[in-house]
């Protein structure tokens, strides 16, 4: 199984779409997909339609008294499973706390067992710096991490490529993109077009700010099943086939 | 038996879709997927022996072909899959030989020396339909299965498929499905096979006739006669066109059968017929005969290449060669036999002359001495006698010839015991048979050692005169060690015939006999 995770520090910059469409182009392309919305928020659970919630809730998980396998939905998507969001999910980092060993790699023992069913997992994560972000730096393979066209977003890529540097042993591959981008502003254009020639971590693809991300709330599924052919989910699937050519 | 799965159903071919969608409506709104993975149509025909050997275990074969591929299944009657493989180019509307994989390991050592046979056929067109919550999420599937065979419409399959993670769903939408759907009791394929004119199941080699215990004797034997005449007949084309080896097999047996029945029961019948049927059915064992002796050689021929010691299998290949071109040459003369007048004579009045006993017309009142349970007792009693006697008189001096002597008189009882198997009761006859089986073994041992000796002796002369390719002494001299087996093989089994006799003739089987004889369906 590959383990992708998307992540930033700061919210509201895409992850939760990247994941959603990212995780539809595996399972389209054959392969058996699992997107756990780690996001008490729910926000991925809601595109899919599945109820935000897991019995015995996060702490059952954590604590392995429930199976993850126990906890799946399947979508409406051939080879799309989801692994629910919980409210509790906002305590997952008191819960990881409370696992006495190696409380950054719980993460990566409780996905193990799935490994034999899945292909591809994808973790959305919340924004933040927490002991749950550590947790999925250390299972992941790949960290997908969306970046919207601003200075400062550009000094937390930056953080986050020295924090992963200083992990010892296995370190995820790091693939950046701009997310948002407005073609139409001066700014977006200048920083995306420096970094992504500075910066080899930043991919050349870019996802421009489009109204028809924005109708994925609506439609309740990803833009790359709705509109299988629009520039946005043509965009998804320039930024699918990179994370495969690594 | 077929175990229904409890979200599998079957729909009246006569209501539709809306019957459907109006059922699951009353919980969920339904849509039907048109790109669905597995909807469309697909082309499937089933395979089985002709003798139903899957189908006597409770195996399906279908091979399915969509736009996607073809692709064998097999599953047991209650349609869950055992093991499936995909096959390309492969022809199963023709008899056939598996291609290899799963479904040939699965299946291959119980259907040999059979082939394959196309048994039903059927057109089935699938739809998918959604149920969706109300939040418009999918929480289950149902799959229906409208399907046609040789232009009859058969009822509609619908199953329910879970989404992971709605179990709950799955068993609301299988409940709203039996209000307007019935359980599943036969595979579609029982249906389809139906529809082309053959149930499953409807062959058997094995003796089938419907006698009971008070049936007039004569029309009992009839009756019997006419079962195999139908064995006999059901076979011919199968032998004709060379399909496999067991139509010839099956053909033989129902007519040694018949020389048997004739032989034992024959005074039974008018006068006239039996002294002039079993002149025609020796003629039409013995025209049998060479293609099913060459049979056994070459069906056998792997065992015995493999096991040489001092031989290799490629000393032996100019004999398998010689063997293939002699069944040739003999199958034509079978093949002209059975086309014969004399062939379709012996079928045609031998089936008319049984039915005229059989007619009602013709039967009279008769007495308890003359009923089918009277004469089955009084013969089988009288075989028995003569097979204890003649047995134990054999010792370590007896020539061979007594013990093939044994084994005729053994093949008789054992096929009387088979022709009133309906009138004895069931425990009994298992246990009459099984200690006959262990005795006739053994003796079919020796004989058929004895024979196959005398066989290959007399086709290494044939071959030394055969000009068609030089023959190298390593052929000979693996023939020779192939001969040489046998006597071993020959030799144990004469060694081990005192004891299986002992048990034959001794006091459970003798008392089980003597059930036999006394009671039973009466």
């Amino acid at each position: 199984v590959k383990i992708y995770a998307t992540y930033n520090i700061k919210g509201g910059v895409g992850k939760t779409t990247a994941a959603v469409n990212l995780a539809h182009l595996a399972a389209a392309d054959g392969q058996r997909t699992l997107l756990w919305d780690l996001d008490p928020q729910g926000a991925a659970s809601f595109l899919f339609r599945v109820k935000p919630r897991v019995k015995g809730g996060g702490k059952a998980l954590i604590r392995g008294t429930k199976a993850l396998d126990e906890a799946i939905k399947g979508t409406d998507f051939d080879n799309l499973d989801l692994l629910p969001a919980d409210f509790t999910y906002r305590n997952l980092d008191l819960l990881l706390d409370e696992t006495v060993k190696k409380p950054t790699e719980r993460l990566a023992r409780l996905i193990r067992p799935l490994a034999a069913e899945y292909d591809a997992l994808f973790l959305d994560c919340p924004p933040s710096i927490s002991l749950l972000s550590e947790n999925v730096l250390h299972a992941a393979d790949i960290l997908v991490v969306p970046l919207i066209p601003t200075t400062l977003s550009v000094r937390t890529l930056d953080q986050l490529t020295e924090f992963v540097a200083g992990f010892n042993g296995r370190r995820p591959r790091v693939l950046a993109f701009f997310s948002m981008v407005d073609r139409r502003k001066k700014l977006h254009r200048e920083i995306t077009q420096t970094l992504s020639a500075e910066q080899p971590v930043v991919s050349p693809t870019v996802i421009p700010a489009l109204s028809l991300i924005e109708r994925m709330a609506v439609e309740r599924a990803p833009v790359t099943a709705f509109a299988p052919r629009s520039q946005a989910a043509l965009a998804y699937r320039g930024l699918w086939s990179e994370l495969n050519a690594g | 038996v077929v175990t229904s799965d409890p979200r599998t159903f079957v729909l009246d071919s006569a209501r539709g879709e809306d019957a459907i969608r109006e059922a699951l409506g009353r919980a969920y709104s339904v849509t039907e997927e048109r790109t669905a993975a597995g909807s469309g149509t697909r082309r499937r025909i089933w395979l089985d022996t002709f003798d139903w050997r899957l189908h006597g275990v409770g195996l399906v074969l279908e091979h399915e072909q969509t736009r996607r591929g073809g692709r064998l299944i097999l599953s047991g009657d209650g349609g869950a899959v055992i093991t499936e493989q995909p096959v390309t180019g492969w022809q199963s509307s023709r008899a056939t030989r598996l291609p290899s994989g799963s479904v040939a390991d699965r299946i291959g050592a119980l259907i040999s020396p059979r082939v394959l046979l196309p048994v039903a056929r059927a057109v089935s067109i699938r739809s998918v339909f959604r149920l969706l919550n109300s939040d418009g999420k999918t929480v289950a599937r149902v799959l229906a299965d409208h399907s046609t065979s040789s232009g009859t419409d058969l009822d509609v399959r619908l199953q329910v498929a879970e989404v992971r993670g709605y179990p709950a769903q799955a068993r609301r939408a299988a409940a709203l499905l039996a209000a307007i759907a019935s359980p599943v009791t036969a595979p579609v394929f029982a249906a389809a096979a139906t529809a082309n004119g053959r149930p499953p199941g409807g062959y058997t080699g094995k003796v089938d006739a419907d006698i009971t215990a008070a049936m007039p004797a004569r029309v009992a034997v009839a009756t019997l006669l006419t079962s195999l005449l139908d064995t006999l007949e059901q076979n011919v084309d199968g032998v004709l066109r060379d399909i496999d080896t067991e139509f010839l097999h099956d053909l033989r047996v129902a007519v040694r059968r018949t020389r048997c029945a004739l032989k034992l029961l024959g005074d039974v019948l008018p006068a006239d017929l039996t002294g002039h049927y079993q002149i025609e059915f020796k003629w039409l064992g013995d025209l049998t005969t060479p293609v099913r002796d060459l049979d056994v050689y070459l069906l056998d021929f792997g065992d015995l290449a493999g096991g040489l010691l001092a031989a290799t299998a490629a000393d032996l290949e100019p004999f398998r060669e010689f063997l293939v071109r002699r069944r040739a040459t003999e199958f034509r003369r079978l093949s002209a036999g059975l086309r014969s007048a004399r062939f379709r004579a012996l079928t045609q009045d031998w089936r008319k002359a049984l039915a005229e006993v059989t007619e009602p017309a013709t039967r009279r009142r008769v007495s308890a001495r003359s009923t089918a349970r009277a004469l089955a007792s009084d013969r089988t009693a009288r075989a028995v006698r003569q097979l204890t006697r003649r047995g134990a008189a054999i010792t370590a001096q007896s020539p061979a010839e007594s013990l093939h002597d044994l084994r005729k008189r053994g093949k008789e009882l054992r096929y009387l015991l088979e022709f009133f198997a309906p009138i004895y009761d069931p425990a009994d006859y298992r246990a009459v048979l099984s200690a006959m089986k262990k005795l006739q073994d053994c003796l079919g041992e020796f004989q058929d050692s004895q024979v196959q000796r005398e066989e290959i002796t007399r086709l290494a002369t044939e071959l030394l005169r055969d000009r068609t390719s030089p023959v190298l002494a390593a052929t000979l001299l693996a023939m020779g060690e192939i001969n040489a087996r046998l006597a071993v093989a020959q030799r144990q089994a004469r060694a081990g015939f005192g004891d299986r006799f002992t048990r034959f003739a001794g006091p459970d089987t003798q008392r089980h006999i003597q059930a036999l004889l006394t009671r039973g369906d009466l």
